[in-house]
């Protein structure tokens, strides 16, 4: 894809303004219906079918050879016929040579990803056939001649309106087409004739069961039936990684693909079809005639299995979790970025959204993948809405380390090789080791500061940094102290003679160098709780490197953090917490980057600060050693990797007890994400993210403290709403009180 | 299950959940289907003959075997379903020689007939029920709920290319 096609502000600005509200609106009834469904069902029970889910996917791709040949026995012997394809170009010309043994003029598509992806319309048309999409989301993206924006609703960028415009221009019809019932009506009238007409039809299939030959194919519009039963023949077109062992196996998919997709408890047809059917065609040459016009025509069903790097994407150790993806869409719908800008932006060839990445990365290869991979902030918002538990912010960091190699030849010999001490091969971009070395220029920053914070807030500065580094001058920089909260921290005398517990504070970058004010809070908030502190001389996290795709730097880092924390956990120790993105590595990033036993103890040692606090209230500490909240009213913003961990709500208890009237956000993400919102081509996006927080603070800040636990987080609030955001633990220093 | 949904007779919460979805029901005894199917079925109809031993689409004012004309102008199609689910609303409708799959699909109104018997409580339940038919060698159900819809065109709309409503009669068993 050309340069004209990657992410940048003015193509970001573009989709913002032409697609936003649609996408948003949709996107957003979507999630919020899936959030109503789980609860619905349990979060226990939904649990539970999410593991079962996944045990099948890791099964089923573990054995996939023998699936596959079991697949094509169990269709063989009931009269059909199987093709596995290795590329597009393969399975078109197969799919083809099937209408034209057919003398086929038209073939009917209900809609199917797998055939987006091959291009199948174009190679049919190419050939002389006519291709009519039924699916009335997918009718009106053949009619724009558009792409898909989304993999559950190919056309939700689209208003009514803009849908009416379209098919009036196009059809010219009688009456106009003002309103979604005439649209509709118009749509089955028109495809319904081409479905009775069309000599092929041809389905996706959500789920291959092997023991059977069966096909299982979720719709609401009931097109997947009809085109499955009305033509003599039937293709099935799916990838190879849709086939499970057998329908016992469906059984949880069943129970999850609606409820993640839409937030339905199932959809309208659940079909699953075991072809050649015994339904009787319907012959509508002769419409007189009864038994549906003779009902003697041959059914004929081929089942087309694409390869098109699926078997290499198994073999990969880091992109084989993408084949588990059963295509609900869920992690589009609950990404932030996502709903702003939608597919169009968040996507390659043919997937959108989270996922979106592994699928264009194996199938079409890391250029197209480049195109959106960097919209992946690593908030890990869609982690818990996977319903097969993939770790899609992982593998959007692998695929983005690989795209970093080789991108920026000749980068080491023009700059000092002192501001970005990194691990990574040459290559890697520079504007890339400016963020992901941020721990290098705090310290730098910190070391000359006030001096480092005057220059950089100078024109001149921001114009260079903006043009070399790509950080958006319209953002505030941090603001460095001068005297770290490690050296705070070694020139004060514990305050507690007779310890409870003993911990060790973790100083993330962030609040080693720039937020000490939380820092100290935190320090003064354990020690009133009868907490020894220390402050440990370690370094950072690796959270910078890894968000930029710099997986050896981040594990370098990893390394380094465990060998200084460990001995403290070893010696008895607690390691507390304040930035929860740092958290989140100790928990999930550190699993991929360290050994698990390394990362099982660090992980048993650690906790999120207030989460820390909760846990000492709950084992006796005194409550009235902090001050007491007295009824005042927070306004409260929690941080995605947090809420990812389920650690959002020891702050909210813990402050509803000291006495706070608690307001809790409800969005997915601020859209600042650690340097997302940083970069000058994301800027516009990361304030239309943050838009919808200050939508819902912004008539509480006057009377309440307006609070957030991650360092981005309270940037991001300082410049939607007027600056004073604090982190939830300095409401708890006891110097207030 | 919980001892709740245990006690919950499966015929009220299968109604329920039908109502929940805007979708009409009717209880008859068995010697009642006729004269139910001639108070809920709009004419021109088509129906399947039903998989059940015991009843009968023969008096019933619908024309089976139609021809394609017949089924593109029917108002509505009867078709049989040998299982519901309770927690959902759904009927499983199995695509046989009778021609279910199109009866149930082209009209803009489904009338499916199934037994108290045949309702299941839940998911769970009718995939242990689909697990013995699929052993069985019935291998074809759509597990349809509520009518066909799309929110493709700018809002919710009912009745895309499946029915635009669907009414449930269940017979009640001979006891």
């Amino acid at each position: 894809m050309s340069d004209s096609q990657r992410p940048d502000a003015d193509r970001i600005r573009t989709l913002l303004a032409s697609e936003g509200d649609e996408i948003k609106e949709n996107t957003r009834l979507f999630n919020a219906g899936r959030y109503d469904a789980v609860k619905d069902v349990g979060e226990d029970v939904h649990e539970r079918n999410r593991t079962r889910a996944r045990e099948i996917k890791e099964d089923a791709i573990e054995r996939l050879p023998e699936l596959i040949h079991q697949t094509r026995n169990a269709v063989e012997a009931n009269g059909g016929t199987v093709y596995v394809a290795d590329d597009a170009a393969d399975a078109n010309r197969y799919i083809a040579e099937v209408a034209e043994a057919k003398d086929a003029g038209s073939v009917v598509k209900s809609k199917s990803m797998t055939t987006e992806e091959i291009d199948l319309n174009e190679a049919l048309e190419d050939g002389g056939l006519e291709v009519w999409e039924t699916d009335l989301g997918e009718f009106v993206v053949q009619v724009a001649e558009e792409s898909p924006s989304h993999i559950v609703g190919p056309s939700l960028h689209k208003s009514r309106e803009e849908i009416t415009e379209l098919f009036e221009r196009e059809f010219d019809p009688d009456e106009p087409l003002d309103s979604a019932q005439k649209l509709t009506a118009f749509a089955r009238e028109f495809l319904g004739e081409r479905i009775d007409d069309a000599e092929v039809g041809i389905t996706g299939a959500n789920f291959v069961m092997a023991e059977s030959g069966s096909i299982a194919l979720v719709t609401n519009e009931g097109n997947a039936r009809k085109c499955a039963s009305i033509p003599d023949t039937h293709v099935a077109v799916a990838g190879i990684e849709k086939i499970i062992p057998s329908v016992a196996e469906l059984e949880p998919f069943a129970e999850l693909i609606s409820r993640s997709a839409t937030g339905q408890e199932i959809p309208q047809y659940l079909s699953l079809l075991t072809p050649p059917v015994d339904t009787p065609t319907v012959d509508f040459d002769r419409p007189d005639e009864p038994g549906f016009g003779g009902g003697d025509g041959e059914r004929d069903f081929h089942l087309v299995l694409i390869d098109n790097g699926r078997r290499a994407m198994r073999q990969d150790e880091d992109l084989r979790e993408t084949l588990y993806c059963i295509r609900c869409g869920a992690c589009a719908n609950s990404c932030a970025n996502f709903q702003s800008v939608g597919g169009h932006a968040f996507g390659g060839e043919t997937y959108t959204g989270g996922i979106a990445t592994g699928w264009e990365a194996g199938i079409e290869g890391n250029d197209v993948a480049e195109e959106f991979n960097d919209l992946c902030t690593g908030c890990s918002r869609c982690v818990n809405a996977c319903p097969v538990k993939i770790d899609i912010p992982w593998i959007n960091t692998v695929v983005r380390d690989r795209i970093n190699r080789g991108k920026d030849p000749g980068f080491d010999d023009l700059l000092v090789d002192g501001l970005v001490p990194d691990e990574e091969e040459s290559g890697t971009p520079l504007r890339k080791r400016f963020f992901g070395n941020f721990e290098t220029v705090a310290k730098l920053g910190s070391a000359t500061a006030p001096l480092s914070n005057a220059v950089a807030s100078t024109g001149i500065a921001r114009k260079a940094m903006e043009s070399v580094l790509g950080v958006d001058a319209r953002r505030d920089l941090p603001e460095f102290e001068r005297t770290t909260l490690k050296d705070w921290a070694a020139e004060r005398e514990s305050r507690v003679a007779d310890p409870d517990r003993r911990v060790a504070l973790y100083p993330d970058v962030y609040t080693n160098y720039v937020q000490t004010e939380r820092g100290k809070a935190a320090v003064r908030v354990l020690e009133a709780l009868g907490c020894e502190v220390v402050v440990p001389d370690v370094g950072g996290s690796g959270r910078a490197p890894l968000s930029q795709g710099m997986i050896a730097t981040a594990e370098s880092k990893a390394e380094d953090a465990a060998a200084s924390l460990l001995p403290y956990v070893e010696e008895g120790y607690d390691v507390v917490v304040v930035e929860p993105s740092d958290l989140a590595m100790f928990r999930r990033e550190y699993e991929k980057l360290l050994d698990a036993g390394t990362q099982e103890r660090l992980d048993e040692g650690s906790y999120e600060v207030l989460e820390y606090v909760f846990g000492l209230l709950e084992n006796g500490a005194d409550a009235d050693a902090l001050p007491a909240g007295d009824g005042h009213g927070v306004a409260y913003h929690s941080h995605c990797q947090q809420r990812t961990l389920g650690l959002e709500t020891y702050t909210e208890t813990v402050l509803d007890r000291l006495g706070y009237d608690v307001l809790t956000s409800d969005v997915e993400c601020c859209g600042m994400a650690g340097s997302f919102g940083y970069k000058s081509e994301y800027y516009e996006l990361s304030m239309d993210v943050g838009e919808t927080l200050a939508e819902q603070f912004e008539p509480e800040a006057d009377e309440r403290t307006v609070v957030a636990s991650g360092t981005s987080c309270m940037e991001q609030l300082d410049a939607l709403l007027s600056p004073g955001t604090r982190h939830p633990v300095e409401l708890l220093d006891p110097v207030r009180r | 299950m919980s001892e709740g949904r245990a006690a919950t007779d499966p015929v009220a919460e299968f109604r329920q959940s039908l109502s929940d979805l805007d979708t009409p029901s009717t209880v008859v005894a068995p010697d009642e289907l006729g004269a139910a199917l001639e108070d809920v079925v709009e004419t021109p109809a088509v129906g399947a003959e039903l998989p059940f031993d015991d009843l009968s689409l023969a008096d019933a004012p619908v024309t089976l075997d139609p021809s394609p004309a017949q089924l593109r102008a029917a108002a509505s199609g009867v078709t049989g379903s040998r299982m519901g689910i309770a927690s959902l609303g759904t009927v499983a409708v199995e695509s046989r020689a009778e021609g279910d799959e199109v009866v149930g699909l082209y009209p803009s109104q489904h009338v499916a007939v199934i037994k108290a018997s045949d309702i299941r409580a839940d998911l769970a339940d009718a995939f242990d029920w689909l697990r013995a038919e699929f052993e069985a060698g019935r291998r074809s159900f759509v597990l349809a709920t509520g009518p066909s819809s799309t929110g493709d065109m700018g809002a919710l709309v009912q009745g895309v290319h499946g029915p635009e409503a669907v009414h449930i009669v269940i017979v009640r068993d001979n006891e």
